[in-house]
């Protein structure tokens, strides 16, 4: 997913905005396609407009999930274009005037929207120039842009707003006008405070959940005990006495109900929750034995790293296997969409992040026409991947489509969202590795299963939104698939940066999926590097050494090395730490990827052996973004990646049963709170001639396995199944 | 039926069952965004409003329990012009990612520092422990809280 990356990398928090300059755009080449986005939107007219009032109008195809990114594509587009970013208005999302730039994720979105815009932009002003400089009668390369006036040497001058109606930006971008070089930059770069926060800390509308059409009505959904099953009868006659319920609706498996004010199809739907009897589908595999169970099932099996070379027959052999439960994106705020049918078109208000793939799920479910249905977005709660956000978009239009003319508002339930959403899969890790004399490690062997990490709409080529597989004429998912290495899926951070004479490293790419799965924050990597890290630190045991120094040992790659070595010295680490029982430190380090952002992080944690408690006290992390284009920025990301780490860490599991999920509220799936959250500290190792890395994604991995050393150090025994909680913790201490 | 209630000082009448949880008619009687639905088991906060001065959550609490009751929304502290010093420090420190969870944690802080204006961090945590946050602000929530204590303490 990387659903936060974009904003994540590159535009975030306090202090402000972060571009990264690192992307300027190359200008058009002969014989290739556009730069970033204008290879799929040319028209210059679909991403900039000037107005009347001399302000700009700017579109993209990316939506803001609470990463800033509108902010930040905006200073792009005031910069080129040489207008206050006061005169910069910003349409994202909306499938009705925004370019198609398909879902925001994956940290692309200023590389992709922002070099659009970037070019769009300078050539627009050139435009606007050639206009000027024909009406000023002097060439346009005396001209001077400030604040959207364009004046000549001669004292002449003439604002944008004159120009507007002349210029034409109805017309196929050349991308041959060069930006401004960095160095000549007044707003990018700036820490520009994100404009959406004034309005999230005063109550103004903010949210899709805010939204209120006239004539708008109220839906909730009723969803099966389990997967998979059908509905087998609804009296709907006690549903339909409720005062203010104006629909039940209904189609195959798929039930809800209308009322015209909300806590009435709040109630509705407790007593349609009653009326309705199931068919139960398949049973769930027995948690006790899931993975196992996963482990059983059909895989593609893919050697994704080897290295040769002959291994010494007198090495020591040792082995460990680890675990990661499935998690949930647990967004503090349901998913909710607001849908409404007028005369066959169909509008969807949505938080989803990609408002294109959604429209085409949508048009396939209802058989309707492209053209007939439009996404709109607006913002929900903080997604962290794929949750339900497409899903309630199709429910909402399913409710749509039995009152015509009405805007539908549908926000899921808790239990709804929790029971309901894809949640990062569970997986589980193997590790085999062989120490010679010298405590050197000179084989490694690797091997994971995992299911695919996204079957975000349009992934496959079945439906990929939840009502469209209980439907009346149901419709399939289709084959799962995964992005390939180097980035990759389950296998994220799977090959080890360190450098080991002999490798391999297997990914099973298990096929069915029990419960449903898809794309939660760093794919595979958190789980990937939880196992990877923590077999290091066994090792660095078994071989009497030091955990840094074993690190360092294996590592060639000088940027890897300088980040441990900067934690450990932040962290005031020191060879044979010794514990007093409760008190623990340990390490954990990754490259996200193995081709973004460098993280090593030091954590100090407390065990209280009679609760089974493990305190987060502090951690200390260093990371090499390469450029850092806003070291504050950069922080709270890397701050925000560490306390949500935690919270997976110690915490985090989604329980279920046989008869289905068991995690329904925030009493069973419990988050990390305020009194648990550790004090981070951060260094970050400023690279000015190295390209700008993805962060926000990249210090998940390495907390988990700080935590998990830390812990071992501190009471001499090893968890490796997460998450760390007290009954598991007392377990293992026993 | 309509129900009289007294939300940010103004006595309004809204046309709701006794039982309604405050949470639905804040939002769609009184198109106040401020109070968010998280949960609907008083477990999130995000709905977090004061009555009486008190943090309570909305969303379990029916409006024939608030006859004459003071009821205070984000909206009532201040405004993007006027802001409350709660607010300018979450603007300040820029202490929100996606900000679904920011209505309870000004709430509940005003409540804290209402009673207790120079809380110490572990208070501020302590107070919030009940506020879920999902993107892992928590520390620059903490830092904002601490900041707007220090800033009324000075007028």
């Amino acid at each position: 997913m990387n659903a936060s990356l974009s904003r994540r990398d590159f535009a975030k928090g306090l202090g402000g905005i972060v571009l990264a300059f690192s992307l300027d755009p190359a200008l058009a080449q002969p014989g290739k396609p556009l730069p970033g986005s204008l290879a799929t939107n040319k028209m210059l007219d679909a991403w900039i407009r000037i107005n009347a009032d001399g302000t700009a109008t700017v579109f993209t195809g990316k939506v803001e999930l609470g990463q800033g990114i509108l902010t930040a594509l905006a200073q792009i587009a005031a910069e080129e274009l040489d207008l206050p970013l006061s005169r910069v208005a910003m349409i994202s999302g909306d499938t009705g005037r925004t370019p198609n730039e398909g879902v925001t994720s994956g940290s692309q979105s200023i590389e992709y929207s922002g070099t659009a815009l970037r070019l769009a932009a300078a050539e627009a002003r050139a435009l606007l120039l050639e206009l000027a400089a024909a009406k000023l009668q002097v060439d346009a390369s005396q001209l001077r842009v400030t604040d959207g006036i364009i004046s000549a040497a001669n004292g002449r001058s003439i604002a944008y707003a004159e120009l507007a109606a002349a210029v034409d930006l109805h017309r196929e971008a050349t991308a041959n006008v060069k930006p401004k070089p960095a160095g000549a930059h007044k707003v990018v770069g700036l820490p520009v405070e994100r404009f959406d926060i004034p309005g999230k800390v005063t109550g103004k509308a903010a949210y899709v959940q805010d939204l209120r059409l006239p004539g708008m009505v109220h839906g909730r959904v009723v969803r099966p005990p389990r997967y998979g099953s059908t509905l087998a009868s609804v009296d709907e006659t006690k549903v339909r006495a409720i005062p203010g319920v104006i629909a039940v609706v209904r189609d195959g498996s798929f039930l809800g109900v209308i009322a015209e004010r909300e806590e009435q199809a709040v109630k509705a739907r407790i007593a349609l929750t009653e009326a309705a009897r199931w068919t139960l589908g398949p049973e769930l595999p027995d948690p006790a034995h899931i993975f196992e169970h996963l482990k059983a099932l059909p895989a593609k099996v893919e050697v994704i790293g080897t290295k040769q070379s002959p291994v010494d027959a007198s090495a020591r052999v040792i082995e460990a296997s680890y675990t990661k439960p499935y998690m949930a994106h647990a967004s503090i705020g349901p998913s909710a969409a607001v849908a409404q049918f007028n005369d066959g078109k169909l509008t969807v208000w949505t938080h989803s992040q990609g408002v294109f793939p959604l429209r085409a799920e949508i048009v396939k479910t209802l058989k309707l026409q492209a053209g007939d249905v439009r996404c709109v977005h607006h913002e929900g709660s903080g997604c962290y991947g794929h949750n339900g956000a497409d899903d309630v978009g199709l429910d909402a239009a399913l409710l749509a489509r039995a009152v015509p003319g009405k805007p539908v508002r549908l926000q899921w339930m808790r239990d709804d969202e929790f029971a309901w959403e894809p949640y990062g899969p569970a997986m589980a890790m193997q590790a085999k590795a062989s120490l010679n004399g010298e405590g050197r490690i000179v084989d490694w062997n690797y091997e994971l299963w995992s299911n695919t990490h996204s079957t975000r709409p349009q992934s496959t080529t079945g439906a990929n939104v939840l009502a469209a597989w209980y439907l009346a004429e149901p419709q399939q998912m289709g084959p799962p698939t995964s992005p390939p290495q180097p980035a990759g899926g389950g296998d994220r951070n799977a090959i080890p940066l360190y450098d080991f004479p002999s490798q391999r490293v297997v990914h099973h790419f298990i096929q069915d999926m029990p419960l449903r799965v898809s794309a939660l924050r760093t794919l595979g990597a958190y789980a990937n590097v939880f196992a990877l890290e923590s077999f290091m630190d066994e090792l660095a045991l078994a071989a009497g050494a030091d955990p840094v120094a074993f690190r360092l040992a294996h590592l060639k790659d000088p940027r890897g090395r300088a980040a441990i070595e900067k934690a450990a010295q932040l962290a005031g680490w020191t060879p044979d730490q010794k514990s007093d029982g409760a008190h623990g430190r340990g390490i954990g380090f990754a490259k996200y990827k193995n081709l973004a952002c460098y993280v090593a992080v030091v954590a100090d944690v407390e065990v209280d052996r009679a609760s089974g408690r493990v305190s987060v006290l502090r951690a200390f992390a260093a990371a090499d973004a390469g450029l850092v284009i806003n070291p504050d920025g950069l922080t709270n990301q890397l701050e925000g990646g560490i306390i949500q780490s935690t919270s997976w860490t110690l915490h985090e599991e989604v329980k279920f049963d046989r008869q289905g999920i068991l995690s329904r509220d925030w009493s069973n799936y419990p988050i990390l709170t305020m009194p648990e959250v550790p004090k981070v500290e951060v260094a970050l190792i400023n690279r000015p001639d190295e390209r700008a890395l993805g962060s926000g994604e990249a210090s998940q991995g390495p907390m988990v396995a700080a935590i998990a050393n830390a812990f071992a150090n501190a009471t001499g025994r090893r968890i490796r199944d997460l998450p760390f909680h007290p009954a598991r913790v007392k377990a293992t201490l026993a | 039926m309509a129900v009289s209630l007294k939300v940010n000082g103004a006595i309004r009448s809204v046309p709701a069952e006794p039982d309604t949880p405050l949470l639905y008619v804040l939002r769609n009687d009184l198109e106040l965004n401020a109070a968010k639905f998280g949960c609907g088991a008083a477990q999130c906060g995000a709905c977090t409003v004061l009555v009486n001065g008190q943090p309570v959550r909305s969303c379990v609490t029916s409006i024939d329990q608030l006859n004459g009751a003071e009821i205070t929304t984000l909206e009532g502290l201040g405004t993007i012009d006027k802001p409350h010093a709660l607010q300018r420090a979450f603007i300040g420190e820029q202490a929100a990612q996606c900000g679904y969870c920011i209505n309870g944690m000004i709430m509940a802080a005003k409540a804290l520092l209402d009673a207790k204006p120079h809380p110490s961090e572990a208070e501020v945590r302590e107070a919030l422990a009940g506020n879920l946050c999902r993107c892992g602000t928590h520390g620059r929530i903490i830092r904002a809280v601490l900041h707007a204590a220090s800033e009324m303490g000075r007028t």
